[in-house]
């Protein structure tokens, strides 16, 4: 038993730590985000040219042939930086439904070029009323000749104006809510039928409703079975939360780092701020939210790693109880970083409220606090 | 004891339904929330109350008051927030109106009095400089007595409204000499006087409230102080208490979850969801007791005591629940609860709520912080309250 990082893993952190070092201080995050693009393509550059683009993909398409460890280390260390280069949109989901779902053509044809950097990519999963529900889907791809025709409006899609290619989960069977029916299908995102609209969430992420009339689509763009898309997009989905937890962590940490630095400098009444044990007691609370959540991503990391598919309802477990506890920590954690930050905590101006926003946000993707405790529970004690 | 509506608390409840019903129109509400219409919207509405009589419920009737019953003033909260109505801008009519009218001169209350019922002048509060926040009694911006003026040098910050106030209530301090408390004094500042400047500050909601006050040489006729010079501390006291009630929020924040509640039951099943169910019965809970505290402390108000120490506990609670709402508000939303609008405020989601829901969650978590922290109303609750 041993929680080390490797020798490999340690690298992977520091070469990301530098990165965000070097480049990536408020200021510039802050031009970044007010630009149109969102990000900078320099960046994604950089990130392909220092191999993290291609820390998921199996060796056989030129990938790292990473796990769910190497992904944790990126992740958390990117979320320290508050990094918005879309690493999780294009690499982990894009990407990820892919390499998980794909043929040999289809990877050679796009993992190499996510690698390299050349494309840009996103997941429409979303529907106005599908709330956490994958399934809960109307969008529509009818057979048409050897292909499809697809029909439909997916909201909040991460990186789509970005996107050059998007991954659709739509209806090929089966009715809306239904696990069976649903199909992954690979989508040009300048087809014609394809309409885009960005806007931008809290967090700095340029997101877009993407609404599709009459697209015609090859049958080389469906991703995997037909009907049976469910079960790799979910299980691709799991990953990524996985992921998102190891951002927030990062996050966390860094909130709680930069608080307590705060408290020990900010005077008032003669004394450092520190020096109330009002504020102690909750700093202490929040460190110790942040080590509890540490705990669980590193037993739903490890489990994720070594899950065969029979002990799979514990590794769901894990999940389910970490993506619960980021939720409640995170909330903790966010709420007493700004509130021991007084009125500067309040301002755009400070970096904190940033950060703050990135957490709420991850809180929420995939299910919040209360949808995974469900099924934590119905999995734990029905 | 007794709770029951009197037949004339009821038939007063009526008036006061229709009056807003009659003058507060989705109209009248929609050019509130537009950033570019809602500064003069603000004052139509504000104008509208005093042709009423109801601009100020909390003062005295021969200062244009109401004289209003404990239960007539909660009648009144009510249903202005099932109207949607908006609150008046605090910073005159709530907090240096209050102060004039009991500590100022009968010629201050001349000036300043009709002006601010009628809402001529806009008013903003500098209290507040970057080493005096909690400590506030640390304020150094200085006020020297130079012949029949003060000459005021120094800064405040997080001073609300201040880009768009004609007049600033300032604590200054006026001698170093002695205890912090002691030497600080209560003056009223044009802001169009030379040597003001205003800084704007962009809060964590994206929107400009918050700015930096600074003085360079500002001369302040010695007239515009309240009271004795050096004695400011307990003026500024007296109006805190003021600030906290009114900070506490009760109506409004029922009204926000009765909002809650109707989205959740649009959003599908989610009003089923038994965890859902129990956060919102959580918040009902502590509002139902609070809105009761309130009354409590309207009662002791209307029977002549000043608000005590028990306005600290509303501030805190009221805060913290004005908090959870605006945070199951954001639950409802889900995905939609980060849509940030545009320039103009418009939300491009298609989604009904989630950037009202935003905004209002990132301004709300200045309410624990503002008008003192809960952390300090704790301090205060603890010596003064429990004797500790
Ligand atoms: C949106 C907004 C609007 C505002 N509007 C105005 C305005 O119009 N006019 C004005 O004058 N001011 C205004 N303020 C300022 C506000 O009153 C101050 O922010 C507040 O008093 C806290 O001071 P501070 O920001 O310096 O924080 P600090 O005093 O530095 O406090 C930092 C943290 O330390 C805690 N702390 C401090 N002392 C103690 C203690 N003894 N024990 C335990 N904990 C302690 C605080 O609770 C807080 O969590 C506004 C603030 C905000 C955020």
């Amino acid at each position: 038993m041993n929680f080390d990082f490797s020798e490999e893993q340690n690298m992977l952190k520091d070469s990301v730590a530098r990165f965000v070092q070097d480049h990536y201080d408020a200021h510039s995050r802050r031009e970044l985000v007010a630009s149109e693009q969102g990000f900078d393509r320099g960046n994604w550059q950089m990130f392909a040219e220092l191999g993290w683009l291609s820390i998921p993909f199996d060796e056989s398409v030129g990938g790292f042939g990473g796990d769910a460890i190497d992904t944790m280390v990126v992740m958390q260390e990117l979320g320290k930086g508050l990094v918005v280069e879309p690493f999780v949109a294009t690499v982990l989901l894009f990407g990820g439904l892919i390499q998980k779902a794909g043929n040999t053509t289809q990877q050679e044809n796009w993992l190499s070029r996510v690698i390299a950097g050349e494309v840009q990519g996103a997941f429409a999963f979303l529907e106005r009323h599908s709330r956490f529900e994958l399934a809960d889907i109307s969008t529509a791809a009818t057979a048409s000749g050897d292909g499809f025709v697809l029909n439909g409006e997916k909201t909040v899609v991460f990186n789509g104006l970005a996107a050059d290619a998007l991954v659709v989960s739509a209806r090929t069977a089966g009715e809306a809510g239904a696990e069976d029916g649903i199909s992954l299908l690979l989508v040009d995102a300048t087809a014609p039928g394809v309409e885009r609209s960005g806007y931008r969430l809290m967090d700095g992420q340029l997101v877009a409703n993407v609404r599709f009339d009459h697209v015609e689509l090859a049958a080389d763009a469906l991703l995997g079975e037909r009907d049976q898309g469910y079960a790799p997009m979910q299980a691709v989905v799991d990953n990524v939360t996985l992921a998102l937890c190891a951002e927030a962590l990062g996050i966390m940490e860094k909130l709680n780092s930069t608080t307590v630095e705060y408290t020990r400098t900010r005077e008032q009444f003669g004394v450092a701020i520190a020096s109330f044990q009002a504020l102690q007691h909750r700093m202490v609370d929040t460190f110790m939210a942040c080590e509890q959540t540490r705990s669980l991503l590193y037993r739903a990391v490890c489990s994720a790693k070594n899950s065969a598919d029979d002990d799979s309802v514990e590794s769901q477990r894990n999940l389910h109880a970490l993506k619960v506890m980021v939720d409640r920590a995170g909330k903790l954690v966010g709420d007493e970083a700004l509130q021991l930050h007084g009125g500067i905590g309040m301002t755009d101006e400070l970096e904190v409220g940033h950060y703050v926003k990135r957490l709420m946000t991850i809180r929420t993707i995939f299910g919040n606090g209360d949808y995974h405790q469900a099924k934590f529970n119905q999995l734990s004690y029905a | 004891m007794d709770t029951q509506f009197s037949a004339e608390d009821l038939a007063f409840r009526d008036e006061v339904r229709q009056f807003f019903q009659e003058n507060c129109s989705a109209e009248l509400r929609a050019r509130l929330a537009s950033k570019k219409t809602s500064r003069e919207a603000q004052v139509e509405w504000q104008k509208c109350l005093y042709e009423r009589g109801w601009i100020a419920p909390g003062w005295p009737v021969e200062h244009g008051g109401t004289g209003w019953t404990a239960t007539q003033k909660f009648i009144f909260e009510s249903e202005r927030t099932s109207a949607d109505a908006p609150d008046v801008i605090p910073f005159g009519l709530k907090m240096v109106g209050p102060v004039i009218y009991t500590f100022g001169t009968e010629e201050q209350q001349a000036k300043f009095l009709p002006r601010i019922l009628r809402s001529d002048d806009w008013w903003c509060q500098g209290y507040s400089e970057p080493g005096a926040g909690s400590d506030l009694a640390a304020l150094k911006t200085k006020a020297e007595l130079d012949g029949d003026e003060y000459l005021v040098n120094g800064a405040k910050i997080w001073t609300s409204g201040a880009h768009l106030a004609d007049w600033i209530f300032c604590l200054v301090r006026t001698d170093s000499s002695g205890k912090k408390q002691e030497g600080i004094s209560f003056l009223l500042i044009d802001m169009k006087t030379p040597g003001i400047t205003v800084n704007p500050i962009i809060g964590l909601d994206g929107g400009h409230s918050l700015n930096e006050v600074q003085f360079n040489e500002v001369r302040v006729p010695a007239e515009n102080l309240i009271g004795e010079q050096d004695k400011g501390w307990t003026y500024a006291k007296a109006l805190l208490q003021h600030e906290r009630t009114a900070i506490a929020g009760v109506a409004g924040c029922k009204r926000v979850l009765a909002r809650v509640i109707a989205y959740a039951r649009a959003e599908g099943g989610l009003i089923d969801d038994p965890a859902f169910q129990r956060r919102l019965s959580d918040a009902e809970i502590e509002i139902m007791a609070l809105e009761y505290t309130e009354l409590r402390v309207l009662a002791a108000l209307s029977a002549g005591t000043a608000p005590g120490p028990e306005s600290s506990l509303l501030k805190i609670k009221g805060t913290e629940l004005q908090q959870a709402v605006q945070e199951l508000w954001m639950e409802v939303a889900g995905y939609y609860q980060g849509v940030l609008p545009d320039a103009d405020g418009v939300d491009h989601s298609g989604h009904e709520f989630g950037s009202k829901a935003c905004i209002s969650y990132m301004y709300g978590r200045a309410t624990t912080v503002y008008g003192g922290s809960n952390e300090v109303q704790k301090n205060i609750i603890s010596k003064a309250v429990l004797g500790l």
